[in-house]
């Protein structure tokens, strides 16, 4: 049962996300121990585990938002830095001030400005893209809306039409269902689905177990270390649920502890 | 674009306009307040020219510079800033004992970036958050500072003067130097956010996000923390290491209050900037050399407080007549509401109701009923002929979606939230003013488009308000007589 990667194929497709030996830790205190996984492609995947797991930590770490201890990361073959533009991302929703005087028009457009070179103004095609998405989410009535006058579930849905405005292979999404509505969520899955279907990649922060099995082909367990990776079926059992959930690794997290408070 | 070009051809002017042997602001001898006015109109001193140009630039470098403090919560950091700088102003004097705008420049703003770095040092490497490190660098920055500058007053020999004014602020010591140093940090600040504006923005929103489009946040974080760090210097002269960082923060502020914009929030703030300058120097020269800073933040204080008070959306006064027009306007539903019931109550044989049966109806005087009636009256929702008031179609479809909101609400209520009839009343009251449309249908779904409130009587329907509308001659042959059976 051990969590056993499949092996790195360098070949003439390499895998969207590959990932080897990640190590990260937050001032010394390790968050996540050495992951090792290759996501195929067109897979949507669900990253599951209690609070406190690394699994933002994992994205982020993907993306190189916090420093590897140890281990390598690739999208498509190649390091993070060479391949960004072809990654898209859904942060937290509280990760941002809603209060910023920005509106829904203009945060869908930062989706763009991987595509724009440093100092140049998105263009009308940019402006277009921009509103095709808002239109995908059922938001583009919205448009010159300041974000802070949006309901939760809209404001996640504003986050979503910039990462699809990414035009991305690869999506990397940090809880997009949190706090929305029944509706709202039912109409994100309906687009990850339709994202998968044309080929894209998706990993995504999950919380709710009970959902977990519906909404996503394969699933990633993570508590720390990764527990299992696979097809829905193959890895959501008890067995390895309770392995995620129950039983902590005492040791492994008091170990942790005290590499954290050591000198 | 145009502000850029505005820079140079404002420098131009000053130093083509450079006379020799110009007065030094306040050396003349006492002179009434309206020829002081009518000399800082005139600008015939360059003192003044230099004073007026350098605060105008200072003012919308700080400005624009406060707005990205602001918008990134980071108020505090242009403060601790601030009072970093002093410990370098001293030593950028003892350099070579000349108040040098330039050694003083460069001498600040490495004192300005070491009380930054120390921030950075301590918030990563002991338990403390940073305010407590921004606490601890301001003071203790601005402590050496005092020391030094106490050393350097009981110095022998050297030319002391002006070096006094970095405490307060003095526009008036401005020289050509000073301004020359103003408009290269302010062609810097203003052609840097220009370039930038898009990366600036993304960098102070969403950081994170920044980064994973392959950004590099940290350049864009610490490039904008050296564009403060050259505002503040640039602008210690004019507005004193006390009070500098309140023209950052202020007149960004007040824009902040105004706009749900970035880009207006820079040029409004950049502008407040400009202006709270301005005036400050035309208070310190009306009032014989006062100190300028107090006067230029007192100005930018004047902008915040009408910006607070008279600001479209979030001001004061908006907000209160905003609710007020609210308030007329639930009155006039409430109106409308009664004449519906005086109707319905007759069976809707008729369509005109007399003022005495609105005035029971609502159990007020006629005087009262009168006030009503014109009221609605004024807003085309009804007409009135001596005594007898009749609804238009606007009233008639107003009124309709009224009761609707009211008893849809109470039957919703029973129904659903099972409260007791008699309670419902109330909070209908107050609801059937503020439902959405989108509500309405919602509920009557929710209801099965159920005809009878929970007391028994007949909830207007759409059909009745669309017909109502359209034809109000019509509206008793149709609801009306179902009503009345």
């Amino acid at each position: 049962m051990n969590p056993s990667p499949t092996p790195a194929s360098s070949g003439p497709n390499p895998p969207p996300l590959e990932v080897h030996d990640l190590t990260v830790a937050y001032h010394k205190k390790p968050v996540i121990y050495g992951i090792d996984l290759a996501v195929p492609e067109g897979s949507l995947v669900g990253i599951i585990g209690p609070n406190g797991a690394g699994k933002s930590t994992f994205i982020k770490a993907v993306m190189g938002l916090l420093p590897h201890t140890s281990g390598r990361v690739r999208i498509f073959g190649k390091p993070y830095a060479e391949n960004c533009h072809r990654v898209g991302y859904v942060p937290q929703r509280e990760s941002v001030d809603w209060d910023f005087p920005v509106s829904v028009m203009d945060v869908v457009l930062m989706g763009r400005y991987g595509r724009l070179r440093l100092g140049q103004r998105p263009t009308r095609a940019d402006h277009e893209a921009a509103r095709e998405c808002l239109e995908k989410v059922q938001m583009l009535a919205f448009a010159n809306r300041q974000i802070g006058n949006l309901s939760g579930g809209q404001q996640q849905r504003v986050f979503l039409a910039r990462a699809l405005a990414q035009e991305s292979d690869l999506y990397l999404m940090d809880e997009p269902f949190v706090g929305v509505d029944a509706a709202t969520e039912a109409a994100i899955i309906t687009l990850l689905r339709e994202l998968k279907e044309k080929g894209k990649t998706l990993l995504v922060v999950h919380h709710d177990l009970s959902t977990a099995p519906r909404y996503f082909d394969r699933l990633l367990l993570l508590n720390m270390r990764l527990v299992a990776f696979g097809p829905t079926a193959e890895v959501f059992t008890s067995d390895q649920l309770q392995k995620t959930y129950g039983g902590r690794l005492t040791i492994l997290s008091d170990v942790a502890q005290s590499i954290g408070t050591a000198p | 674009m145009r502000k850029r070009l505005l820079f140079p051809a404002l420098l131009l002017l000053v130093l083509g306009l450079e006379p020799a042997a110009a007065a030094r602001i306040g050396t003349l001898s006492e002179t009434g307040t309206l020829e002081r006015v009518a000399r800082f109109f005139a600008l015939e001193d360059a003192s003044l020219r230099y004073a007026l140009v350098g605060s105008a630039l200072l003012g919308i470098c700080c400005g624009l510079m406060g707005a990205f403090l602001v918008v990134r919560k980071l108020a505090l950091m242009g403060d601790a800033l601030s009072h970093a700088v002093l410990p370098g102003v001293a030593l950028g004097f003892l350099w070579n004992m000349t108040r040098d705008p330039v050694a003083i420049f460069i001498g600040a703003t490495i004192a300005g970036l070491l009380g930054a770095g120390c921030v950075q040092l301590i918030r990563n490497t002991t338990r403390h958050k940073e305010d407590a490190a921004l606490g601890f660098v301001l003071a203790s920055f601005f402590g050496v500072g005092i020391c030094l500058f106490t050393m350097i007053q009981n110095l022998p020999g050297g030319n002391k003067s002006g070096l006094d004014k970095f405490m307060f602020g003095q526009a008036a010591a401005l020289g050509r130097a000073d301004v020359l140093l103003l408009g290269a940090v302010a062609v810097l600040a203003v052609g840097a956010v220009f370039l930038f504006y898009k990366e600036y923005r993304l960098t102070s929103f969403d950081p994170g996000f920044a980064r994973s489009l392959g950004l590099r946040v940290a350049f864009f974080h610490y490039s904008l923390m050296l564009l403060l760090a050259f505002a503040i210097v640039s602008a210690l002269q004019a507005v004193g290491v006390v009070l500098v960082s309140a023209m950052l923060v202020i007149p960004a502020a007040a824009a902040y209050l105004l706009t749900d914009r970035f880009g207006t929030m820079l040029l409004l703030s950049a502008v407040f900037g400009l202006c709270s300058g301005v005036l400050g120097v035309f208070c310190s020269f009306i009032g014989r050399n006062l100190p300028t800073g107090p006067f230029m933040v007192l100005s930018a204080a004047a902008v915040f407080a009408t910006a607070l008070a008279f600001g479209p959306r979030h001001g004061i006064l908006s907000r209160w007549w905003r609710q007020r027009s609210q308030r007329a306007r639930v009155s006039r539903e409430n109106t409308l509401k009664a004449l519906y019931h005086v109707l319905e109550d007759e069976g809707f044989r008729t369509e005109q109701v007399t003022l005495r049966q609105l005035a029971e109806r609502r159990r007020e005087t006629l005087e009262e009923a009168q006030a009503r009636v014109a009221a609605i009256q004024r807003h085309g929702l009804a007409t009135r002929n001596v005594d007898a008031v009749a609804m238009t179609p606007q009233g008639w479809q107003r009124a309709c979606e009224i009761v609707r909101n009211h008893r849809l609400w109470e039957l919703y209520l029973t129904h659903a939230a099972q409260m007791a009839v008699d309670r419902v009343h109330d909070d209908a009251e107050v609801i059937e003013h503020v439902l959405g449309e989108e509500t309405v249908r919602q509920l009557e779904k929710r209801l099965n488009y159920a005809r009878k409130d929970p007391h028994g009587k007949l909830i207007p329907g759409v059909e009745d308000i669309r017909q109502g509308a359209a034809r109000p001659a019509r509206r008793a042959t149709g609801f009306g007589k179902e009503a009345a059976q």
